[in-house]
């Protein structure tokens, strides 16, 4: 006979102000099997914890059912409470009343009928509970890290200061990402070269670190602790091994009119070419679109000139499988296309730059050498006109709903520098809100408005338009309230950011959550903030959402924590609640291996007994426990029902949904 | 259709008589005309049955499952329409493939004898086809009957070709058609939700639950099928009340979705006359429209839509409202 006790969480006010938890615990006592139903204020507590504890042993409970939060939050805490008192901690229960009811009604008498019918549900299934063992698996004691930016290259350092094995799997010819393309970083304007590139070289010399760049994650296998990762290595034509980056082959290549992407296409590049002078590895790598080799078969001018013979146009890409135990995604970003925003003109004058550029043309290593010079005449600008916003805080669907953060401060700091740089310069900026906050960030907007006089203007801008050569800017000046416009030489939109499109692919890779906006979905908001919900994979950088390199580096170095932690175990427990194939059912039909998200199933030959001393050979699946993630996927592909969730079995399930349509 | 049965025949002894295969399985006479059944044939001695006719519409897919864990090798004679189910039960490991030697045969439709009946013809002694013209000899004397109006329904609508590549084949030209297999499937569609249950109620209720559509069907190959196992919860849902009766078919068409290759055995087989391949259509008609077309036991390899994701399949949401690529 069962004895299921039930513990009814008043959650302070948060349950408690929406539902009569004093009557779902009375109500509940009514019910067969139950032999115990409290209700108590806080059941995380220890106090509460003890309230259980004491219950399961004094009434010798078989099982039991708590009424509280999501079990996201603390269904960890009272498996453990269970198992502390002796009862297996697979006997234990959620009802969530906290997310599923009273966060979302506000009726009492609604949300109490709903929280019984809740309650029952969950003892309608601890019922059909089984204790269960977990087991272990080992760990992979190397990381992986996907994108060579500022977050990727911070997250590997620390691993590998740890003493773990880390790889950087970059898709660009080198590590460095967008901080590379920066020319000075707020608020201390240090020039962004002189601090990233000495930790780039930090990587490359990293005993423990293996740069794979010009590479992209193929296929993920596997679990926390034991990914099978497979890695396409693209082919660049030039063997890293054998280049020594002399750059002899950028001067002799005839193919030169490529578009730099690393300054933000802004001048021409050769086919073969080193992205930029501290790029790591310092190998080149030829675009094939551009190479006339590779395109008509004619030229080799620079296998030629390769005093080492690096270059190699037969190159194919190649592919390596290797093994981690923890996954960092640092993605990255990119500016948004400015497709939905014609109002500014960007497509139709060269002097309608966004950010990205202009940190290019003031970048010493950029186009024009460092010297401010706008794009169309190459001039020096005399009027500059800022515009924040451009496609954040959107909300009509051209652009994105969030503010991209970085916006403000890079402005302040473009703003700042003109006028140091250039005092005859006028600066206008067209701002919704300046948002400042960060340590020593208000002070640094506060001095570009009172000592450089930077003019800040709050509206937004309606339309920029060439006039005899000038470049109009059209917009509402809200504090004086009048339609000004500011003849300008050259106009800098403040561009939203989006996570790098390449990151859909590495989620879906990953089962890794995304939002609506692409950014990878943190476990918990707060709590949670560096770890997937995918266990083993840990977000950072921009990939998560819109943050700057002070908070990216942070996240870098707690994600590196988090691997860290994950990386010193010798083993891990494994979720026992995985897939079973009842063996006597299944028709090794393959289908249930076919929606398999980890590789987990197999197919071995077993032997039958048919009755009448027959035997008969069959196909039938294997699940390996270790693998298996309890999604499920394969219990309802099964068409037989020879496949099972310990744990979630579809005899609990339809007991739930009984319990829920007896009402 | 005489020269094919006589070459089949041909084959088939053959086969038997060098002891390439240990069986045959084809068709056997019944006793008449249009009542030949499925039959394994393990001597020459047995042909003396066998018989290739308008009315052999049977898909003898399924009894390779049982066949090709026996000894020896196993002949079949599959119509085009048959080597798609045939691909779909290799392709799911139900049938071994390397025990089975596959002689695909020519076919141009078959016939339904309740459908020549309900023409007023009985006591069926013979038939002779020329083009769509059907001349039917009965004890009664001869009837001409329109060739498109006696098919089976299965074959009403068939465009399907030969699927299993490197076998013999014994066929000829068989004109192309251009018919469209949904169109029974788009009236449904057209109904209100409403009508469409009405339909459905009405059809459905008719099951006597013989399981004669299951038990045909070549999906529905299950070791211990959910309707015979009363531990799976839902074993009784057949005869529990109207609604509970119809959850049987829709089950069942959930369960054989993105595997049915619309051999449309189910309900030439079903005493009821209920359309159940509609069902099943609907669904085909569904993945064509959500993740391109594609066609079950088209080969015997390969992902298959419903259990294999892509980067580029349709968002849950934009399935529901029906925005297909």
């Amino acid at each position: 006979m069962q004895r299921i006790g039930v513990f009814i969480c008043w959650c302070g006010s948060n349950i408690a102000a929406t539902v009569d938890v004093k009557k779902v615990a009375e109500t509940i006592k009514n019910e067969p099997g139950v032999v115990y139903s409290e209700n108590y204020q806080y059941m995380c507590s220890e106090n509460g914890q003890q309230l259980i504890k004491q219950a399961i042993k004094e009434h010798n409970l078989t099982g039991i059912v708590v009424g509280a939060c999501s079990p996201r939050m603390h269904e960890a805490t009272f498996r453990k409470a269970a198992e502390e008192a002796g009862l297996n901690p697979y006997m234990v229960e959620i009802a969530n009343i906290r997310e599923h009811c009273s966060w979302i009604h506000k009726d009492m008498d609604e949300a109490t009928e709903k929280a019984v019918i809740l309650v029952r549900t969950a003892i309608a299934k601890v019922k059909l509970n089984a204790p269960l063992q977990a087991g272990e698996s080992p760990v992979i004691k190397r990381a992986l890290v996907i994108g060579g930016g500022i977050a990727g290259i911070q997250a590997a350092l620390d691993i590998a200061d740890a003493g773990f094995e880390v790889d950087i799997v970059e898709k660009n010819a080198t590590i460095g990402g967008r901080m590379a393309q920066l020319d000075k970083t707020f608020p201390t304007l240090d020039c962004s070269a002189c601090i990233l590139t000495p930790k780039m070289v930090d990587c490359a010399q990293h005993e423990k670190i293996d740069i794979l760049s010009y590479s992209e994650v193929e296929e993920v296998k596997g679990f926390v602790g034991n990914f099978n990762v497979k890695i396409r290595r693209k082919a660049r034509y030039v063997d890293e091994t054998k280049c020594t980056g002399c750059k002899i082959c950028m001067e002799k290549c005839p193919s030169k009119k490529g578009l730099n992407t690393f300054n933000m296409g802004l001048n021409p590049r050769p086919a073969i070419h080193i992205p930029f002078a501290q790029a790591i590895p310092n190998v080149a790598v030829i675009d094939p679109e551009q190479c006339i080799k590779l395109k008509t078969g004619k030229c080799g001018i620079c296998q030629k000139f390769c005093g080492v013979g690096a270059i190699d146009y037969e190159q194919k890409d190649t592919f390596i499988d290797r093994e981690y135990g923890a996954i960092v995604v640092a993605t990255g970003f990119k500016p948004i296309a400015l497709d939905n925003f014609n109002e500014y003109g960007y497509s139709d004058n060269k002097d309608v730059i966004t950010s990205l550029e202009l940190e290019r043309l003031m970048n010493a290593a950029g186009p024009t050498d460092g010297v401010l010079l706008r794009p169309s005449d190459g001039k020096h600008p005399k009027v500059i006109t800022f515009i924040q916003c451009v496609g954040s805080r959107d909300t009509s669907g051209c652009g994105k709903p969030y503010c991209s953060k970085i916006c403000c401060m890079y402005t302040a700091k473009h703003a700042m520098l003109i006028r140091e740089k250039y005092p005859d310069t006028e600066v206008h900026v067209f701002y919704i809100d300046v948002r400042t906050p960060g340590k020593n960030y208000d002070e640094f907007y506060r001095r570009a408005v009172e000592q450089y006089g930077v003019d800040y203007i709050k509206g937004m801008v309606g339309k920029v338009y060439n006039e005899n050569g000038k470049l109009m800017v059209q917009g509402s000046n809200l504090i004086d309230n009048e339609q000004i416009t500011i003849e300008s030489d050259l106009v800098v939109l403040a561009t939203a950011i989006e996570p790098e499109p390449s990151v859909r692919k590495v989620a879906t890779l990953l089962t890794a959550s995304i939002d609506t906006n692409n950014f990878l979905t943190e476990s918990h908001a707060k709590l949670r903030p560096v770890e997937s919900p995918t266990a083993g994979v840990y977000l950072a950088g921009v990939c998560q959402g819109p943050k700057d390199i002070p908070e990216t580096v942070s996240q870098a170095s707690a994600c590196a924590a988090k691997v860290i932690g994950l990386l010193a175990k010798d083993k891990l427990k494994t979720n026992p609640c995985v897939a079973m194939a009842d063996e006597n059912m299944c028709n090794g039909c393959s289908q249930c291996a076919n929606v398999c998200a980890y590789g987990a199933i197999t197919y071995v030959e077993k032997e039958f007994r048919l009755g009448g001393g027959k035997t008969e050979v069959r196909r039938v699946a294997s699940v390996n426990p270790a693998v298996c993630q309890g999604c499920g996927a394969c219990t309802v592909t099964c068409p037989s029902g020879a496949m099972d969730l310990k744990g979630f079995s579809s005899k609990q399930i339809m007991s739930e949904v009984e319990a829920i349509c007896k009402m | 259709m005489k020269d094919v049965e006589l070459k089949m025949l041909e084959r088939a002894k053959a086969l038997l008589e060098s002891g390439e295969v240990a069986r045959v399985i084809g068709w056997k006479k019944g006793e008449f005309i249009y009542d030949p059944a499925p039959a394994s044939f393990e001597t020459v001695d047995e042909l003396k049955d066998f018989v290739y006719n308008w009315f052999c519409g049977a898909n003898l897919s399924k009894y390779l499952i049982q066949a090709s864990k026996k000894e020896g090798k196993t002949a079949v004679f599959l119509k085009p329409c048959d080597t798609y189910s045939f691909n779909q039960l290799v392709k799911e490991h139900r049938v071994k493939r390397e025990n089975i030697h596959v002689i695909a045969v020519e076919c141009l439709g078959k016939f339904d004898v309740a459908k020549i009946k309900a023409q007023g013809v009985s006591s069926i002694v013979d038939v002779e086809v020329q083009n769509k013209e059907v001349k039917v000899k009965s004890f009664g004397g001869e009837t001409v009957l329109n060739k498109p109006e006696i098919l089976l329904t299965k074959c009403e609508t068939c465009q399907k070709t030969h699927q299993v590549k490197d076998e013999e084949i014994i066929l000829h030209d068989r004109p192309e058609r251009d018919v469209n297999r949904f169109a029974e499937v788009e009236k449904l569609e057209a109904m209100t939700p409403d009508e469409r249950f009405a339909f459905w109620r009405e059809q459905l209720q008719k099951c006597i639950r013989c399981n004669a559509c299951r038990n045909v069907c070549p999906a529905c190959s299950c070791v211990k099928c959910v309707f015979d196992n009363p531990a799976s919860g839902i074993a009784a849902k057949a005869n529990d009340d109207k609604f509970e009766e119809q959850l049987f078919h829709i089950i069942r068409a959930f369960h054989v979705a993105g595997r049915c290759t619309d051999c449309g055995e189910c309900s030439r087989v079903c005493p009821q006359n209920i359309p159940l391949h509609l069902l099943n259509r609907k669904f085909i008609k569904d993945i064509d429209g959500l993740y391109g077309e594609y066609q079950a036991g088209e080969t015997d390899e390969g992902k298959t839509p419903l259990t294999s994701y892509t980067e580029n399949d349709i968002e849950p949401t934009d399935a529901v409202n029906g925005e297909a690529k």
